[in-house]
């Protein structure tokens, strides 16, 4: 399973690496995303670090929506469904590759949206950097979760179903990484964010393995 | 014995929340500080308990069931996606009762609460669930995704019934049940409170076994249907 992971994870990974996409268009994307929510708070309020966790957040879960649609595009081609499907891989190593890609791609766009809420939204340096873990493991549960709602809205006229599906599932890991954050900036409970995150990103590993090899049956 | 209970579900149903009305309206006594918006402790959480862990409850263990080999089965994923149908319906309900108690008590209908935001998330989770169903014609892929959608939003079931402890905003913890298991309500209004779970739980039981018999008997019509469509076909094939 982990050889079938990390084997999936590569391509994944070497497919975005010489299309550039993510550099190209999703970061630039992520960027342009955080400049617009500063604007729309306005000049008074973007500097104020309280909002720039919340800010932060929703500009990850955009990039987030727009990278599992690129991840399932990817799987989806005509031909190369059939050609994975005829290899016989295991559903589970499957899950975890995926998954792992798409963390490995979300953790590099937050090191730039990072970057970007010290620079535009003024949150500190030092407050930014005790939250690096929680955004860590809250954006491999986006990642996990982000995989399988993928898997679910692919195809057909379910592809364009995937906010309405995705968004609802992610509330809770976004309110608690957003909650991790403000607690690293301002002091505050936590660990009592990330054992949520820990939990949450559990239940959707331990789900994907059961179950990835269901949906992969579509 | 099953006929006597279909037969008599109906009539129960109608009969026990008849009699919760009553109790409810005009027989327990108006709160000390609430008033009679008090009385909406009769219908609030009765609903919220089917809406959240019966019918959520009953479509995740079918779902689970339908995913499971062995017990693999049509009626599996109709149970569920009725059951999903249900919960559509008692978390609107849920919803809108605790709207209607939250302006009296709190001076808003809708506060960005973690319970009322979590439950309002699960209603869209729902939602999506219809969605998804509608989304693709092939019955095996549209039964195996609703049924892995099923389990994954069902997650969001203990982080609805946490979020009050977790959160720790307006809406209050368990009043019924304090956390060392003492009861806080007493006589006539914790057994109208009781008989509300019951009159509930029995009108989810009798609305998703007639959407379940509406469900076969649309099934059954579009199979006649794609049959007759075949049979014409036939037919200009012969000539």
């Amino acid at each position: 399973m982990i050889r079938t992971a990390l084997l999936v994870a590569g391509k994944d990974l070497r497919i975005e690496a010489r299309s550039r996409v993510l550099l190209w268009q999703v970061v630039p994307f992520g960027v342009m995303a955080l400049l617009l929510s500063g604007l729309a708070l306005g000049p008074s309020h973007a500097g104020n670090s309280d909002a720039a966790p919340g800010l932060f957040y929703l500009v990850v879960v955009l990039v987030t929506l727009l990278m599992i649609n690129r991840s399932v595009s990817i799987e989806r081609r005509p031909g190369t469904w059939a050609s994975v499907a005829t290899l016989g891989l295991d559903p589970a190593g499957v899950f975890l590759g995926k998954a792992l890609a798409l963390a490995v791609e979300l953790w590099l766009t937050a090191v730039v949206l990072l970057v970007g809420a010290v620079l535009f939204l003024h949150t500190t340096l030092h407050g930014t950097v005790v939250a690096i873990p929680s955004v860590v493991e809250t954006l491999a549960a986006l990642a996990a979760a982000g995989t399988l709602y993928g898997g679910l809205s692919a195809g057909g006229a379910a592809s364009t179903l995937l906010p309405l599906v995705a968004l609802p599932a992610f509330a809770p890991l976004l309110i608690a990484g957003e909650r991790s954050f403000v607690a690293a900036l301002h002091g505050g409970a936590l660990w009592e964010w990330w054992v949520i995150v820990t939990v949450a990103l559990a239940a959707y590993v331990a789900v994907g393995i059961l179950l990835y090899g269901v949906l992969e049956e579509s | 014995m099953k006929t006597l209970v279909n037969r008599l579900l109906g009539p129960v149903t109608i009969l026990s929340l008849a009699l919760t009305v009553w109790l409810g309206l005009w027989v327990t006594p108006p709160d000390r500080v609430q008033g009679n918006w008090a009385r909406l402790v009769y219908v609030h959480p009765a609903v919220a308990w089917v809406a959240l862990y019966l019918s959520f409850g009953t479509a995740a263990i079918a779902s689970a069931l339908y995913l499971w080999p062995r017990t693999r089965a049509a009626v599996m994923d109709r149970v569920a996606h009725c059951a999903m149908e249900v919960s559509v319906v008692f978390i609107a309900l849920t919803l809108i009762t605790g709207s209607l108690w939250g302006r009296p008590t709190w001076g808003v209908w809708w506060v960005w609460d973690a319970r009322l935001t979590s439950t309002a998330v699960l209603g869209v989770l729902a939602l999506g669930y219809l969605a998804l169903r509608r989304a693709t014609d092939d019955t095996g892929q549209r039964a195996r995704r609703g049924a892995v959608y099923v389990l994954l939003a069902a997650i969001n079931v203990p982080i609805v019934h946490f979020s009050v402890l977790w959160w720790k905003t307006l809406h209050q913890n368990a009043t019924v049940f304090t956390a060392n298991r003492t009861l806080t309500i007493h006589g006539i209004m914790a057994w109208t409170l009781l008989l509300s779970f019951v009159s509930f739980s029995l009108a989810f039981a009798w609305l998703l076994r007639a959407r379940y018999r509406l469900e076969v008997a649309r099934e059954g019509a579009t199979d006649r249907v794609v049959e007759r469509a075949l049979d014409e076909r036939r037919r200009e094939g012969a000539f």
